[in-house]
């Protein structure tokens, strides 16, 4: 579904990506890991399109498709969902207005009817309930005033209603306490462990591990994948921590 | 008899950012004309105002206001559609009252749009809140220009401005000049004012979402000129000031 080639990015003639491999396939849950800084936030924002960010060399295939010649909304229309580390704030855009307007924006890029009032407020009291979001958050200006762990809630209420094919997540963990880290986990996975689907889950913590159960762990570290194993790695690498591994690699 | 009146100049502060020579043309027709309105003490009134213009594209519109002893008026207006637009308001407001500005100015191309009000506050314990927010394009000229005058012994004013530009593009100017005279010492008059961009993360996010960047920007700039609407209580005509603001955003953007 995913596959990523040499990827090589600068931000400000900073190389921050220095020849990055990666291939998801429809069904699997990458996990990738990484010391603060490795680069795990760029290649997330990289892959989601944002400005600022030259990819110097590689290449990333979506479905096949050449996707950094896409738009960040286009790739959100081909199905492509970024969960961010830091949710932005909207002051004065409704979250329910924001994602009747993102949802209808990408059924109508994908040639799909619109969906109307009734049926997109079902849909998200629907999935708003499924995360434990107290439903009158909806109404709310997007993540604003919303505290940390709300926010990253809110990512996933905003996943569940746009359903999307392919998950890139960054540490929607991190800021959880553990009872909404479970229901966040338990969210992607009722949300995204589809066959037809794929999830790359960037965290620091294996609690998350638990729950969303990776078929792949990578390890990140300045610009490139150094390790890849089975879920047991993320394992190790709570033991051992970074640096071991990456000597080892 | 009515004597003719001299064409403005720059030196004349209410006039500072005026488009003069699109003016001279209509001056003739349009100098002194104001309409008058008043309040009766106790009642309350409101009106939405939204610039026409055709041919020449100048639109000059001047209200004079009058409120009586704890009246109240509601002004809600747009300043767009003109090469130059222009809303002057004058309102004297008795002890008590109560005067509720909402504008919008939005503009493109090298059109001239301003709101220019003069806000007098004779007797005590009258309020007075203007919210002014400007959307402006290549090289629109949006100015805002909010006089408050408190007379001696009229205490317990409580006046305040907020206005916010918004530039769509760097050659775009706003201007917003708020302009105090208080001869009474126990005076509440806040202002702020404000010129930005929109923000980059929070577009990217809404395309993150699947929203095309013209959309986004749509989206985030009804949010910012809502505020210039939400004082307007009767639903019907907040929803159709606020649908006539947005499909002139639609045409700017
Ligand atoms: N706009 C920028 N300008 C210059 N350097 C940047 C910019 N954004 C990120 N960087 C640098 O790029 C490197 C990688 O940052 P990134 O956010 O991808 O790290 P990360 O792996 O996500 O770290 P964390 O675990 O702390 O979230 C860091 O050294 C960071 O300082
Ligand atoms: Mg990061």
């Amino acid at each position: 579904m995913l596959k990523i080639d040499n990827l090589h990015a600068e931000i400000g003639g900073t190389e921050i990506l220095k020849g990055l491999s990666l291939e998801i396939a429809a069904g699997e849950i990458h996990a990738i890991m990484g010391p603060n800084g490795a680069g795990k936030s760029t290649l997330a924002y990289v892959l989601g399109g944002r400005d600022g960010y030259e990819v110097t060399q590689g290449s990333a295939t979506y479905d096949g498709e050449d996707l950094l010649d896409m738009d960040p909304h286009e790739r959100a229309a081909a199905g492509l969902f970024l969960g961010f580390q830091y949710p932005v704030e909207i002051p004065g855009v409704s979250n329910v207005q924001f994602l009747r307007t993102a949802l209808n924006a990408q059924r109508k890029a994908r040639g799909q009817e619109e969906l109307s009032g009734g049926d997109f407020l079902k849909l998200a009291r629907e999935q708003a309930s499924a995360l434990k979001m107290n439903a009158e958050m909806l109404k709310r200006a997007v993540n604003v005033g919303f505290s940390g762990g709300e926010k990253k809630r809110n990512e996933m209420v905003q996943m569940g209603i746009i359903d999307p094919k392919l998950a890139i997540l960054d540490e929607t963990d991190s800021g959880l306490d553990i009872d909404a880290l479970r229901t966040v986990g338990e969210g992607i996975n009722t949300i995204m462990r589809k066959p037809e689907k794929a999830v790359l889950l960037i965290t620091h913590y294996q609690r998350l591990l638990d729950v969303v159960k990776p078929d792949y762990v990578h390890v990140l570290v300045d610009g490139r994948i150094v390790r890849t194993g089975g879920a047991d790695l993320a394992h190790q690498l709570e033991e051992q921590g970074y640096e071991a591994i990456a000597e080892a690699a | 008899m009515t004597e003719t009146l001299q064409l403005p100049t720059r030196r004349d502060e209410a006039w500072r950012y005026a488009d003069l020579d699109a003016l001279a043309p209509v001056w003739p027709d349009i100098a002194g004309k104001r309409e008058e309105i008043l309040v009766s003490a106790g009642e309350s009134a409101s009106r939405q105002l939204i610039l026409e213009a055709s041919d020449p594209n100048v639109a000059v519109e001047t209200l004079a206001i009058r409120l009586e002893k704890n009246a109240r008026f509601a002004l809600h207006c747009l300043a767009i559609g003109a090469d130059y637009g222009r809303i002057a308001v004058e309102v004297t407001l008795a002890k008590g009252a109560h005067f509720e500005l909402g504008g919008a100015i939005l503009g493109t191309g090298d059109q001239t749009l301003e709101i220019v009000t003069d806000v007098r506050h004779i007797e005590p314990g009258g309020t007075s809140n203007q919210v002014v927010r400007s959307v402006l394009g290549e090289t629109a000229t949006g100015s805002f220009l909010g006089k408050v005058s408190v007379a001696r012994d009229a205490q317990k004013i409580d006046a305040s401005q907020s206005v916010k530009a918004m530039l769509l593009d760097r050659t775009a100017t706003a201007n917003a000049k708020p302009e105090l005279e208080i001869f009474a010492d126990d005076v509440k008059c806040a202002h702020g004012a404000t010129v930005g961009e929109l923000d980059k993360q929070a577009l990217f996010y809404l395309a993150s979402r699947g929203i095309p960047p013209a959309e986004a920007r749509r989206l985030m700039l009804q949010a910012f000129i809502a505020d210039a609407f939400v004082s307007l209580e009767d639903e019907a005509a907040h929803d159709a000031i606020e649908a006539k603001a947005l499909a002139v955003l639609e045409a700017i953007t």
